[in-house]
């Protein structure tokens, strides 16, 4: 027990089991949101969603896994073999780390760092590079679009993203988010995300266009660019990138749960119980905006950040740098 | 200019939250899908299913049909045949099914044979108005599937026959 204990305490082999445990949750919270995004598209258009495939249809996205996994690999022809391979896994591998540094519960702290925030956001930068790569290693005119565009909308929401994210990090004056959610009280009025609506607000709409959800699917527009960027993918490099995107969207989430909603702070619960319901919440409001609005145009899109986000944003965090110099 | 441009953001914004709204108040709704083989639909009586012949009050297995052909000649896609039936006439041997001819003969005369074929019918319903005497009509009957396609060539005359047996 003694040298179990001892093994336990080495940060190393912390580490590993942290991974370990990350790869399980992502998986599963995969296949769970999967399920959620279907039902919640059937019951939006007043029909049940999956049914038949295990009780109330729980089994439907397990069966879609194991049809992918069946699926036939192919490589296109004229395509650069290593960046059309290389890109499904640089899509994944940031996914993983990001999970590093998300404060499940105070209590448990795997990894203690004070940049996670920083962490974050830098490896979920790299996930549009990977979307880069996929759209040209294919060598196709949908994927080399998909993938202009991807790029075009990263660029543009990072920054009101970023400077949506700073406004807290005054505010909290860390940027470690177990800091960040110990800064925030018990009760709703003492999160973030009432104190400060408007970041509140910017961060949401910039977290959907970075996950690249609908309406701000351009990157994969069936309609205009067939899958863009994945156009060319089958079986699971497809679904690789859809694992990644699943992911993504619970990052954004716990960062989102985090910064404004008081992270695994709350009443009569546990902490991770808190943090885990916070992020379905916002995940539950990202499907909800994919089967409500219509996709935007991209020239729309590039205005909604540039014109509107952005200076918002740099007002919001002027602002919050007024308050927290008032009260420092 | 700015003044407006804001003003129409929030209008915009505003309009999102509605939609947001119908969405979600369709997300709490009842599901209006009927999963088939667990349940089945009650009330049909205004489903338009394949069209049938309406036999008369006092003998329901005699269709009302006089064998004019009219609703043959409305019909878009040509899915009606009819043979007319000319009863005999005392001393004459009858003359057997007939196809529609353009000069109509004497004496009341009842379909010999009255085929649908349902798989080019579209249910558009010409050949129901087109009827002068009220001897066609929509049936109620969802439940029509088979694997071959000579099941949909149906017999008017028999399935009416069916009906007033069953």
């Amino acid at each position: 027990m003694n040298a179990f204990h001892l093994l336990l305490a080495h940060p190393a082999v912390r580490l590993v089991l942290w991974l370990v445990l990350m790869f399980a949750f992502i998986g599963l919270n995969v296949l769970v949101l999967v399920w959620v995004e279907r039902k919640v598209a059937g019951y939006v258009q007043m029909r049940p969603g999956p049914l038949h495939v295990g009780p109330q249809g729980l089994l439907q996205p397990v069966a879609d896994a194991i049809k992918l996994m069946g699926k036939q690999l192919v490589t296109p022809a004229a395509g650069d073999k290593v960046l059309f391979w290389a890109a499904p896994l640089l899509a994944f591998a940031p996914v993983t780390v990001c999970f590093l540094p998300m404060p499940f519960d105070p209590r448990f702290n795997p990894l203690p760092m004070n940049l996670g925030l920083v962490l974050i956001l830098a490896f979920s930068g790299l996930g549009v590079v990977s979307l880069c790569l996929a759209g040209w290693g294919s060598n196709s005119k949908w994927g080399l679009l998909g993938a202009a565009r991807a790029v075009a909308q990263s660029v543009a929401y990072e920054v009101p993203l970023l400077l949506s994210v700073m406004a807290v990090a005054i505010c909290a004056g860390s940027l470690d988010l177990y800091a960040i959610a110990g800064h925030q009280g018990t009760w709703p009025w003492q999160w973030y995300g009432m104190r400060n609506p408007l970041a509140f607000f910017i961060f949401l709409v910039c977290a959907v266009a970075e996950t690249n959800r609908a309406p701000f699917d351009l990157p994969e527009a069936e309609s205009e660019l067939t899958a863009g960027f994945h156009t060319e993918y089958s079986g699971m490099g497809f679904g690789i990138f859809f694992m990644a995107e699943y992911a993504n969207m619970v990052i954004v989430s716990g960062v989102a749960a985090v910064l404004f909603l008081g992270g695994f702070q709350g009443p009569f619960l546990q902490g991770v119980w808190w943090f885990i319901l916070k992020i379905y919440c916002i995940l539950f409001f990202i499907i909800w905006l994919r089967w409500t609005f219509p996709r935007v145009r991209f020239d729309q899109l590039l205005n909604i950040s540039w014109k509107w986000l952005t200076p918002l944003a740099l007002l919001d965090l002027a602002l919050a740098v007024v308050v927290a110099g008032l009260r420092a | 200019m700015t003044f407006s441009k804001i003003k129409d953001a929030l209008t915009g914004l505003k309009s999102l939250a509605i939609g947001l709204g119908v969405t979600g108040q369709a997300f709490c709704a009842k599901n209006v899908t009927v999963i088939y083989p667990q349940e089945e639909l009650g009330n049909l009586s205004t489903y338009r299913g394949p069209v049938e012949l309406v036999g008369k009050e006092d003998a329901p297995d005699v269709p009302k049909c006089v064998a004019c052909g009219v609703c043959g000649k409305a019909c878009p896609s040509n899915c009606l045949t009819i043979l007319s039936l000319i009863p005999a006439k005392e001393g004459e041997i009858n003359s057997g099914p007939t196809e529609m001819g353009p000069a109509p003969q004497k004496g009341a005369k009842t379909p010999g044979q009255f085929i649908l074929d349902f798989s080019l019918c579209s249910l558009c319903g010409q050949c129901v108005k087109a009827c002068a005497h009220n001897a066609l009509r929509y049936s109620n009957n969802p439940y029509m599937v088979s694997v071959n396609r000579g099941d949909f060539r149906l017999d008017l005359l028999a399935r009416l026959r069916r009906r007033a047996r069953d």
